[in-house]
């Protein structure tokens, strides 16, 4: 070895050395970006109070058509951004789906937790529609109602079913694109009419978002629970929606 | 103020401790996790801001955004792992 | 102002408790138990979140993040156990 910087074989003690160095280096930095963003979040705070947002928002959410105020922000003054994230989780769903079929599922469960499962799964179903209601004027809404279905789906997949209780392929992909599709076509309908895209005429704001809602919390839990079983579903004859997935 | 100073320092500090752990972890499940604090980090600070003391109701504009915000994380999340699924398999065949 | 120390002082345990959590969800080399703290720091979140005021995100952290986020983390873990072990039965 003549010359250690141009050594062909790495040093695996130096390599070790080189890599606790970095770390340590690496940690320095990290620790200088914490203290300085700190130290703008406490100034950016004791800059005082300009006119926010919020007393703004809050004021007006009488004419929004519900009256929680966070929904009111995610269907109505921003509903752009809910549109858009609805595709997103779209978007992440056909790259799942577009990486393969789905693994095969777990053993089918015994007779206590299939008991189980039969009271749980329709509990929460309900509890999902309550969660939609509800988000008009308490805390609740699409999200939370779309997480407590796709809940409902992954408990079924633990119990046994492959598919996670969703219908076949084409009727799902329907339920997956419900979210975005019914978001446009209000949005476009009401453009059709004169009132600009996603503008709500306040007399109609509550039946609209309402619909709005119930269609992407049908499209967020049937989105969760189809990643949940992690690939494209696989074919089944419409004749036997339960696949022969596990042996005798 | 103060609680705003407190909860937002914990964020920030949430979103550091997840960057320096993305950043060290080899394994992807590490990885996922790290990140996923990160991102609990920035919320956690939107969440502080939102927050404008006992009396008064929060700010509601943050609290949707964090909401659209950690749908999407999950998404994100649910795709890389069975990305890496994938690869794991890409890598068991080859 | 007993009740304002008071006060601080539940901050200051939910926030301890919130960074602890996360410090040994990062530092877990076991996956199983790293997804096991994350899901305990998801929902100790959604706690933290109560406390300021925004009960809809907590409730959709709750769900959504500790409680679905948590099921696909311990099925990816499930699946490194499992790739771990044939790697082991391979090479004895």
């Amino acid at each position: 070895m003549t010359d250690p910087t141009f050594a062909t074989r790495p040093d695996p003690a130096r390599a070790a050395e080189r890599d606790r160095d970095l770390k340590l280096l690496l940690a320095v930095l990290l620790a200088l970006l914490g203290v300085t963003m700190t130290a703008i979040y406490a100034l950016a705070l004791n800059a005082g109070a300009a006119p926010r947002l919020a007393d703004l928002a809050l004021a007006r959410v009488p004419q929004t058509g519900v009256d929680n105020p966070v929904t009111a922000v995610l269907l109505n003054y921003r509903a752009y951004d809910t549109l858009m994230e609805l595709a997103v989780l779209l978007a992440a769903l056909l790259g799942i789906w577009s990486l393969g079929p789905a693994p095969a599922g777990f053993q089918r469960s015994g007779p206590v937790l299939a008991g189980m499962v039969s009271w749980v799964v329709p509990l929460l179903i309900v509890a999902g529609g309550y969660m939609l209601w509800v988000g008009g004027y308490a805390p609740g809404g699409a999200f939370q109602a779309g997480a407590l279905l796709g809940a409902a789906g992954v408990i079924v997949r633990l119990a046994g079913d492959p598919q996670a209780g969703l219908p076949g392929e084409a009727a799902q992909r329907w339920l997956l694109v419900l979210g975005v599709l019914v978001f446009t076509l209000v949005g476009l309908g009401l453009m059709l009419f004169g009132a600009g895209f996603l503008t709500y005429p306040p007399k109609l704001a509550k039946w609209l978002i309402l619909l709005i809602e119930s269609a992407a919390t049908l499209a967020i839990g049937v989105a969760l629970a189809a990643a949940y079983v992690g690939g494209r579903p696989t074919a089944t004859s419409p004749l036997d929606p339960r696949p022969s997935a596990q042996p005798k | 103020m103060t609680a705003q100073l407190l909860y937002g320092g914990a964020g920030l500090m949430l979103f550091v401790l997840g960057i320096w752990s993305f950043l060290v972890h080899e394994p992807l499940l590490r990885k996922v996790i790290a990140l996923n604090i990160t991102g609990a980090g920035v919320f956690h600070v939107l969440i502080a801001v939102a927050y404008r003391g006992d009396a008064a109701p929060p700010d509601p504009v943050p609290h949707a955004l964090v909401l659209t915000g950690i749908v999407v994380a999950v998404s994100a999340t649910a795709l890389a792992l069975i990305l890496g699924a994938r690869l794991q398999d890409s890598d068991d065949d080859a | 102002m007993t009740q304002l120390v008071l006060l601080l002082l539940f901050d200051a345990v939910l926030l301890i408790t919130l960074l602890g959590l996360a410090l040994a969800a990062v530092l877990s080399p076991e996956p199983r138990r790293a997804v096991m703290l994350f899901i305990a720091f998801g929902l100790w979140l959604a706690l933290v979140w109560a406390r300021l005021h925004a009960p809809d995100v907590a409730l959709a952290e709750a769900a959504i993040g500790a409680g679905l986020g948590g099921a696909l983390m311990l099925a990816a873990a499930r699946r490194a156990a499992r790739a771990r072990r044939q790697d082991a039965e391979a090479e004895p």
